[in-house]
């Protein structure tokens, strides 16, 4: 009886030998040599070309049944401003005067913000359109036909039966890669063999990453890249950020240390080149923080420091109170916008609901991560002007740049303040349709 | 799925809620979910400093008027249930609903929408929005933008137009028919995310 078995076995060695053999060799023919030298076959691109027809495809499937009531509903609740709203109520009546109707303005957005305040709305997942058969984006659609279904479960084999283990792998390649090699960067004397090295070895490393991930990343303005001795601020969406711009350019990361495999990475990394580790007490003393950094940036020959001025992760349709303390310091900020498109995967962190792994699971998940960077032009704090209004320019540039709302809640303002601040500007923009109007009126 | 039912079984008398209101399940799920927020300190009812903390309604400039609209006379508190029923106020009106002879007229009713519209105005609750109301309203909406006289002219014009039965007031037939021609249900409505 085992006589018979004892074949089998020897050709399942085999073909298990020669599956892995193929597989690790297109894994670097296709994957890890290219983010070595930086280049691309093109093959992300075109999956994403794919998955844009297919998305179509699903959406037709899905017009039919509810897809034109919600384009329905969302065109007769069009935002309007107070303005547009008092003047399509009065097309009626002849002069534009005080309507009791008036009132319904402000009543309706007032129900509007207890339902669902702008604040609130930015810090959970945004809603799509139309579904991308990823079951996680599915708020409103409920099963509508078996094919689209098959659809899905489809996509389900392909994404966690595929794409899951090969992104999976790639993955450990690229962290463990990066370990090793920095730390053996590290063992070179400091000069510019190293800091050439150690800048190559960042670069694959984090390119290896974004394949990982499926990751495809179109880079606007590539000119205004931030150079040595400044600051790189950019928008903050998930922890994914940092490997985006890391594998474009290279720069000098700012963090707490932290324990584990984290920690083990943070190590090696600074081994072959200058990041900033904080512990967990020197995070408190801001005086401290801000030395260091003013340190590094004075020093021409480190990289430029990456910051996240919001502090935490927004659903990316929006800007947040920038920090100020990145903007005291008084050197050049190179900003940068970062927008995602959801329709691929959702990237946005929601560490209230996610722990990390959890988190890097629905990534490696997610049919991809699409994204775009914009390099904005350096700006510097000009004359009078404050770090606050500095942060809030800056922040208006990036929100602009991104198409991303530029939202001005900003938790340093005491809140009696902020009330009657933006009382008055409805009042202003109220009485300007009415009093405008009648002061037309006394002069004909 | 499940953890949708779940939610829907912890609140009471989710049956009749929603019979009510004409709220479906996702819809009272969410509402839930937002009471929740907004009661930040897990008591189970809000009070008005819980709405006063929202803070678009805290810049717009019937703010008060609004959040007074939840708490009945001489109550501090609102629970779920009220909460669900004032909001219903501003569902949609359902246009294929069938008309029972019987049933009570829904909460979202044109007539319903605007007497909560009303009750903005009129705030001592005598069924008449009288001279002093609509000013008090004015000056909230326009703050020192303009003069008193300027308000007064304004408010003079209004009541003016509006009252027939010439008491110096609007009462609440006097109020519907000024709003004859107005889309109550496209201005007083808001979209209710499921």
């Amino acid at each position: 009886m085992e006589s018979y078995l004892f074949p089998f076995d020897s050709l399942i060695c085999m073909l298990l030998g020669i599956s892995f053999t193929v597989w690790f060799t297109l894994l670097l023919v296709f994957i890890i040599v290219p983010a070595i030298f930086g280049v691309s076959f093109g093959i992300r691109r075109l999956y994403m070309k794919s998955l844009i027809k297919l998305f179509e495809v699903s959406e037709l499937m899905l017009s039919f049944v509810n897809h034109f009531d919600k384009i329905i509903e969302k065109n007769w609740f069009k935002l309007m401003s107070l303005e547009q709203e008092i003047q399509e109520m009065r097309r009626g009546s002849a002069e534009p005067e005080f309507d009791m109707s008036d009132i319904f303005y402000f009543c309706r957005r007032g129900v509007e913000s207890i339902v669902d305040d702008e604040v609130t709305k930015r810090f959970t997942a945004e809603e799509l359109e139309s579904w991308n058969l990823l079951t996680r984006s599915n708020y409103n659609f409920h099963h509508i036909s078996t094919r689209l279904t098959a659809l899905w479960g489809m996509g389900v084999l392909i994404r966690y039966g595929f794409l899951l283990p090969l992104r999976v792998t790639l993955a450990f390649t690229g962290v463990g890669l990066l370990v090793v090699l920095t730390s053996i960067v590290g063992l070179f004397p400091n000069g510019r063999m190293k800091n050439y090295l150690s800048d190559k070895v960042h670069l694959m490393c984090y390119r290896i990453c974004i394949r990982a991930l499926t990751a495809i990343i179109t880079y606007h303005d590539s000119e205004n890249k931030p150079k040595n001795g400044g600051i790189c601020v950019a928008n903050h969406t998930s922890p994914i950020d940092v490997i985006i711009l890391a594998s474009d350019g290279c720069y000098a990361m700012v963090g707490q240390v932290h324990g584990g495999l984290m920690g083990v990475i943070q190590r090696a990394m600074v081994k072959a080149c200058p990041h900033i580790w904080f512990e967990r007490s020197e995070v408190k003393d801001r005086h401290l923080v801000a030395k260091r950094l003013s340190d590094h940036v004075a020093d021409e020959s480190k990289l430029p420091i990456l910051i996240f001025p919001e502090g935490t992760c927004i659903n990316n349709t929006s800007v947040m109170m920038f920090k100020k303390g990145s903007f005291e310091i008084g050197c050049t900020v190179y900003p940068v916008a970062i927008k995602y498109d959801p329709r691929f995967g959702d990237a946005f962190w929601n560490s209230s609901k996610f722990g990390m792994v959890n988190y890097l699971l629905h990534m490696m998940s997610s049919w991809a991560i699409v994204c775009s960077v914009w390099y904005l032009p350096p700006m510097s704090r000009m004359e009078g002007e404050d770090a606050v209004q500095f942060a809030n320019r800056v922040k208006a540039a990036i929100a602009r740049k991104g198409g991303l709302a530029d939202l001005l809640w900003d938790g340093g303002l005491k809140r009696g303040k902020v009330k009657e601040v933006f009382k008055e500007e409805q009042q202003k923009l109220y009485s300007k349709v009415l009093v405008g109007s009648s002061e037309d009126r006394s002069r004909s | 799925m499940g953890s949708t039912n779940s939610t829907l079984l912890k609140i009471p008398n989710v049956e009749v809620l929603m019979q009510e209101t004409g709220f479906s399940p996702a819809h009272i799920i969410r509402l839930h979910d937002r009471f929740k927020a907004l009661d930040k300190e897990g008591r189970g009812h809000l009070c008005p400093h819980d709405f006063g903390a929202i803070k678009e309604l805290a810049m717009n400039p019937i703010g008060d008027r609004i959040i007074g609209a939840f708490f009945s006379p001489g109550k501090e508190t609102v629970d779920f249930h009220t909460f669900v029923k004032i909001l219903a106020h501003f569902r949609p009106v359902d246009k294929d609903r069938p008309k029972e002879p019987n049933s009570p007229e829904p909460i979202n009713s044109r007539s319903n929408k605007l007497k909560f519209a009303f009750q903005l105005y009129d705030q001592d609750k005598d069924g008449k929005i009288s001279r002093d109301e609509l000013l008090q309203v004015l000056r909230a909406m326009l703050g020192m933008q303009v003069t008193d006289e300027q308000l007064e002219s304004i408010a003079d014009r209004t009541i003016q137009e509006a009252d027939l039965d010439r008491d110096d007031a609007i009462s609440f037939e006097e109020f519907r028919k000024s709003l004859e021609k107005i889309n109550i249900d496209h201005k007083m409505s808001i979209r209710f995310l499921r």
